[in-house]
């Protein structure tokens, strides 16, 4: 069990931090739109539309990052518990 | 002889009033390409986004751009966020009070500083500002730029006339609109930097 939330932990952290900087490394908010901008040939106006993707951000990593250490917290709880018994 | 002189004249006379007309140019864009493009930059924290739901009426005379009036509004609705959460806040009552408020919107009232070189002329328009029901006097540059018989190039040749394209870059205060005035500064900046990049038609 206590391999088994350990192993969890890494897993949850690393696919967070791999999503994250696989996304781009975010700095600000989790997106779930972008900004795509393109110029109208006749006016030469920047025009601003946005697709729809998530882009995650620091809150998202710090969430995963926090479960993770719970996670990690946990193992070594349970991990007391067993030699006590 | 004397009567055909006179028609000519006459027409002669009623086309150049014509043309020197002021023109009416609607900004209801069906390309979506209109736009306000909006940033706060606090120093913890900075909030980018952009309106596309503009409408309103121009009149604007190449000729006399000193005399151009008119009304641009912005769907509150429309103005957009990448997150989500933020989006919410910011149709929210504290913020724009999207329900409540649905259009911010500007008129023209006065140009001054005018000056145009060949199809373009920069002036400072004066105006009335509209945001969440709180009306302020602002004055802000503006770029006309006057594009003939270009409406049928956009149109892919449906319609003739002509297109008129106002760019205007200016600043206004959050707190002066009540825009969630509790914010801290150091988060949500109290200056909001206001980029219009718009075109309208004016069909013939």
């Amino acid at each position: 069990m206590t391999k088994t939330l350990r192993i969890l932990a890494l897993l949850l952290a690393l696919a967070a931090a791999g999503t994250w900087v696989a996304t781009g490394g975010n700095r600000g908010w989790t997106k779930t739109s972008v900004p795509v901008k393109t110029v109208d040939e006749i006016t030469g106006i920047e025009a601003v539309s946005y697709e729809q993707r998530f882009l995650p951000g620091l809150e998202f990593l710090g969430a995963a990052l926090l479960g993770a250490s719970l996670l990690a917290g946990a193992s070594f709880l349970f991990h007391n518990k067993q030699n006590t018994n | 002889m004397t009567t055909k002189i006179i028609t000519l004249l006459t027409f002669t006379t009623l086309t150049g009033a014509a043309l020197a007309a002021p023109q009416s140019f609607d900004f209801k864009d069906p390309k979506g390409v209109n736009n306000a493009v909006f940033k706060l930059d606090a120093p913890l924290e900075a909030i980018n986004g952009s309106a596309n739901g503009i409408s309103g009426t121009v009149t604007f005379d190449p000729a006399n751009p000193a005399a151009t009036k008119g009304k641009i509004v912005v769907t509150a609705a429309s103005l957009h966020v990448p997150n989500p959460m933020m989006k919410e806040h910011l149709h929210g009552e504290q913020w724009l009070d999207v329900a409540k408020h649905q259009e911010i919107t500007f008129e023209a009232k006065s140009l001054s500083n005018v000056k145009t070189t060949g199809d373009t002329a920069t002036a400072d328009v004066s105006g009335t500002l509209t945001i969440k029901g709180v009306a302020k006097q602002v004055t802000a540059p503006v770029k006309f730029t006057y594009l003939k018989d270009k409406l049928a190039a956009r149109t892919n040749g449906q319609m003739q006339g002509d297109l008129l394209v106002i760019r205007a870059n200016f600043g206004v205060k959050r707190s002066d609109f009540g825009i969630n005035p509790k914010a801290p500064e150091d988060k949500v900046a109290d200056s909001i930097e206001l980029t219009l990049s718009i075109a309208g038609a004016s069909p013939r």
